[in-house]
């Protein structure tokens, strides 16, 4: 049985979550966020993949046993596009706390305590 | 907290978080080997029964449009979001007219093969967003990316060093116009299927003949609303980002 495949979903989650555990910049941050996104596509896509499948498009091929899961497929889709725009709002929250404190540096974002 | 002191607080739980992922995957069916049901009983059902030949379009727009809703609502409330965050504040103020700054900016110039580059790219984009949207539903696209290829063309027109062009071609009422009018539409379309008397967001219309772009019933009509809403998201966004560059000072 060969788990390499899943690994690889865990090692993206968990190095993206090093990355903002100890991310000293904000844009450094939200980069990071999206690597530990992605690993989250990664496993669905993985977990619809079938050995040898082919894509679970029909226009020019016969419905067959041997297309891959479209399920996980369409999450993963729509969620990339999403995934852009919370990445957008959350750099303009970075944007806005740099033009207040004039560092991008979360360890200086002492404003945001309240 | 020192950095030091939080990389060590973050140590330990993670590696219990690490341990628990290769626990569940060695759970997980054997790479390769799909086990679950719903994607082989999609792939049987999508065209017979939804004339859809793309299957994940047919998740995504008929078999679990709700969902698809609930996602497009987050995208919609991120671009609220950066909207209401890049507002002008109390102690900013907007350059006096874009075009007395791009004058006043003209050093800033290009290269004139980038822009030629650039500018011959606009339509291009603009053409094959619209058929990556209306095509959705019978080869991979859709609403999510072909608006995102739509929104890269106008982007061109700014890489080409005319900001305000850019401007004047996406200008910031029509965009919130069609954000808004994408991401209503979908639901509209939602109504339709309880009017014809049938569950929301059901496929009521005709599903004319597998293959053809008027065919799959409701689906054309969503991919459109959602790359209206998508591209008119992301130029928004891009918009409120260029202003804060080039136009706004404190």
């Amino acid at each position: 049985m060969d788990v390499m495949p899943y690994v690889l979903a865990g090692w993206l989650f968990v190095v993206g979550l090093y990355g903002i555990v100890t991310s000293r910049n904000f844009v450094h941050l939200i980069m990071c966020l999206g690597v530990l996104q992605s690993s989250t596509y990664v496993l669905l896509l993985e977990v619809g993949y079938k050995a040898g499948g082919t894509a679970p498009i029909f226009f020019d091929a016969k419905p067959g046993p041997t297309a891959v899961d479209p399920v996980v497929q369409a999450l993963t889709l729509t969620d990339v596009v999403v995934g852009v725009t919370v990445a957008a709002m959350l750099m303009a929250l970075a944007l806005q706390t740099h033009k207040r404190t004039g560092s991008l540096d979360p360890a200086d974002a002492r404003i945001m305590a309240g | 907290m020192k950095a030091r002191t939080r990389l060590a607080l973050f140590a330990i739980p993670v590696v219990g978080v690490a341990a628990l992922l290769l626990w569940s995957f060695a759970g997980l069916p054997s790479f390769g080997h799909y086990r679950g049901p719903y994607g082989n009983e999609i792939n049987a059902q999508a065209v017979p029964r939804r004339h859809t030949t793309n299957a994940v379009a047919a998740v995504n727009f008929d078999y679990r449009g709700f969902d698809t809703i609930g996602e497009e609502f987050i995208l919609f409330a991120a671009v609220m979001g950066v909207s209401a965050l890049l507002r002008l504040q109390r102690q900013e103020h907007k350059e006096e007219s874009p075009l007395e700054h791009a004058r006043a900016h003209a050093s800033t110039e290009m290269a004139d093969s980038v822009a030629v580059v650039c500018m011959g790219l606009v339509t291009p984009f603009v053409l094959l967003g619209l058929y990556i949207v209306v095509h959705g539903h019978l080869t991979p696209g859709g609403g999510f990316q072909g608006g995102v290829i739509l929104a890269s063309a106008f982007l061109m027109v700014y890489l080409a060093g005319r900001y305000i062009t850019f401007r004047q071609l996406s200008p910031k009422g029509l965009l919130d116009a069609g954000e808004g009018s994408g991401a209503g539409g979908f639901v509209l379309v939602g109504f339709v299927g309880m009017l014809a008397g049938a569950a929301f967001l059901e496929n009521v219309l005709p599903l004319g003949q597998s293959g053809k772009v008027f065919s799959a019933g409701t689906l054309p009509v969503i991919n459109l609303s959602v790359g209206f809403e998508v591209g008119a998201g992301l130029l928004l966004v891009m918009w409120e980002f260029l202003e804060q560059a080039l136009m706004v000072r404190s």
